[in-house]
């Protein structure tokens, strides 16, 4: 920011040139060829899953290694829906109406939280705030059969209560809004005040309205988690109307009859919604992590 | 901190209208009610979804508990004596260690590889970036099964096969047989498909924030780019970074399910510790007992890792600041 700093980085230029990019365009050359070949290998799997759900079953499990299909299946892309073993559809709306319920209900619980114990003075709001920190000692994932335990005490299983609301009292989601918070701009609450406007008021017009990056990415994580989630829908959907579409997935994978082509098509119609969200999010994404991940 | 902010607004010139004192005192009892307001609803739910499940398990794990989430035969410690003393649970604690000693440490190499290639190129980084980022967007089950189904099929036409035979050797069954054990290059590799871009933000991040100064010093001591200032200069300033991404594996690895549930559904062999508690609590037994004396122990164990990681990314934070 000061005068000095421009000059500076003229001046070191040439040098980062040569110390930290060194070995000229041979070297390029190399790192660029390095970096391909690493991002080829990371791209096979994607490869295979679309190679593999336009093809006949004949071509995949063929004598010979068919890199692409000798003519491209399109018809394979209903298979799935007219599945008779696996109500793909209803899997595919449960993990819509899940995932975006979830993301929904974190950010509005878990960033009220967090800015309740960044920003609002109460006597008590330490004690609360170890009881929150004490939560992220214990992860959800290991506490899964209590869990279940209460919620089928609920009678929620098999049910979209039981699927998304214990997962929505994350104490890590909101232990990275009251960090946000805590850093939040001061003077811009400050100024709402002056308008008359209380806590409530500050924060729906001012605090959030000014946030949207960091609610974004968070958004993004908890939607992933929330779409990508397994184990916790494995436990609460016993009954197959209740899957949501990776317990679908997982069931393909143990079912009498192998059928490659639907299931890759399956996989890939799973993948692609949350591909397009992810390159659509990904700025914000990675903003999110490099500012939450370690710094926070 | 926060209470500064009130009485800096209180005391603002711009509310100076109204009396001196009525203010504060509206804004502290306001303030106790706006605090319960806006996290009421989520500690209301902590204290049922969380706090309620661990009391309750911690009940469970001292009575006889099968079918049941009411029980009425006090046991004691006999759930725990059962846990600790069942083959299998002490299995998946070993299946555990060998687990995290292959998968931390090649996580940790392959994400700060990626982020030092990244890191250096300067005509499609973006590009390059989201990759290496993408398999972050796919689940652990859809990646399992392209594993299963496609790369590691036991059969001719999986790629690895496939691969294999242009050499001329015999096809491998990777996941059906425990010995050799070839299983666990198939659980390793998916888990390290699929969070190594994620560990490779984190490393990019703390690249960037070396300062360049450093490196230019470097220069001029007459240190030699390439492994010198990496050795000297890169490694020790990610040191924060690498611990807590360290920890942050290993404690991701501790609650691996998902991928070995659906590659190895039917083995004996290679089962973690959430896999066990599935099968013991939700399995044919239902015995909540034991599954929750299972869920007491990994919690405590989980516990003294984490405090063991309080400790060191404190220290690690301690010398950074120097």
């Amino acid at each position: 920011m000061t005068t000095t700093a421009p000059d500076l980085r003229k001046v070191t230029k040439p040098a980062k040139a040569k110390t930290r990019r060194g070995g000229g365009v041979m070297g390029n050359t190399g790192l660029y060829i390095a970096t391909g070949v690493a991002a080829l290998l990371f791209l096979v799997p994607f490869y295979l899953i679309v190679r593999n759900a336009l093809m006949t079953d004949q071509e995949i499990t063929g004598e010979e290694w068919k890199w692409f299909p000798t003519s491209i299946q399109w018809g394979n892309i209903t298979e799935p829906f007219d599945d008779v073993t696996v109500d793909f559809a209803q899997s595919l709306w449960n993990s819509v109406v899940v995932a975006v319920l979830h993301t929904t209900g974190i950010l509005l619980i878990c960033s009220m939280a967090g800015y309740g114990l960044a920003r609002i003075p109460y006597k008590h709001a330490n004690k609360v705030f170890y009881a929150v920190l004490a939560t992220l000692m214990v992860p959800t994932a290991v506490t899964f059969v209590p869990s279940f335990v209460l919620v089928s005490s609920l009678g929620w299983v098999d049910s979209y209560r039981g699927l998304i609301i214990p997962g929505l009292f994350s104490g890590f989601t909101c232990f990275l809004f009251r960090q946000y918070f805590l850093g939040f701009p001061k003077e811009l609450e400050e100024a709402a005040r002056v308008d008359g406007l209380g806590y409530w008021g500050a924060y729906w017009r001012v605090v959030v309205p000014n946030s949207l990056n960091f609610f974004a990415a968070i958004a993004t994580i908890t939607f992933i988690n929330g779409w990508n989630a397994f184990l916790w829908p494995l436990v609460i959907g016993q009954d197959p109307s209740a899957w949501t579409v990776q317990v679908a997935l997982s069931s393909y994978m143990t079912n009498q009859t192998v059928n490659y082509h639907l299931i890759f098509m399956a996989t890939a119609i799973s993948i692609l919604p949350l591909v397009f969200v992810f390159l659509f999010l990904q700025r914000w994404l990675v903003q999110g992590i490099a500012q939450t991940g370690i710094k926070g | 901190m926060s209470t500064t902010t009130t009485r800096g607004v209180a005391k603002n010139p711009a509310s100076a209208k109204v009396s001196k004192d009525r203010p504060r005192r509206g804004l502290t009892a306001n303030s106790t009610f706006n605090f319960w307001l806006f996290t009421g609803p989520f500690l209301t739910g902590l204290v049922i979804f969380v706090f309620v499940p661990i009391g309750w398990s911690i009940y469970l794990s001292f009575f006889e508990a099968r079918f049941t989430v009411t029980p009425s035969e006090f046991v004691g410690f006999d759930n725990y004596k059962q846990i600790l003393t069942d083959a299998d649970f002490r299995n998946s604690l070993v299946t555990f260690t060998v687990f995290a000693a292959f998968i931390v440490p090649a996580t940790w190499a392959m994400s700060l590889g990626l982020a030092l290639l990244v890191n250096r190129l300067r005509f499609m980084r973006a590009f390059f970036r989201s990759v290496f980022f993408l398999p972050t967007a796919v689940s652990y089950v859809a990646a399992a099964l392209i594993w299963k189904m496609s790369i590691f099929n036991g059969v001719r036409f999986g790629l690895m096969n496939t691969v294999i035979g242009w050499f001329g050797i015999d096809n491998v069954a990777w996941l059906a047989n425990p010995d050799p054990p070839w299983y666990w290059l198939v659980i390793v590799t998916v888990r390290l498909w699929l969070q190594s871009g994620f560990y490779m933000i984190l490393f990019l991040a703390a690249l960037q924030n070396i300062p360049r100064e450093l490196y230019e010093a470097a220069a001029i001591d007459g240190a030699k780019s390439g492994w010198q200032t990496f050795r000297y200069i890169t490694l020790p300033q990610l040191r924060a970074t690498s611990t807590a991404v360290i920890l942050l594996l290993l404690i991701a690895a501790y609650q691996a399910f998902d991928e070995f549930f659906n590659l190895l559904p039917k083995a004996t062999w290679g089962q973690p510790p959430l896999v066990e508690l599935y099968k013991m609590a939700l399995g044919e037994n239902q015995n909540y007992g034991a599954g929750s004396a299972g869920a007491v122990v990994l919690t405590l164990l989980i516990c003294v890792v984490t405090l063991f990681q309080g400790k060191i990314m404190g220290f690690g934070r301690g010398e950074e600041s120097k």
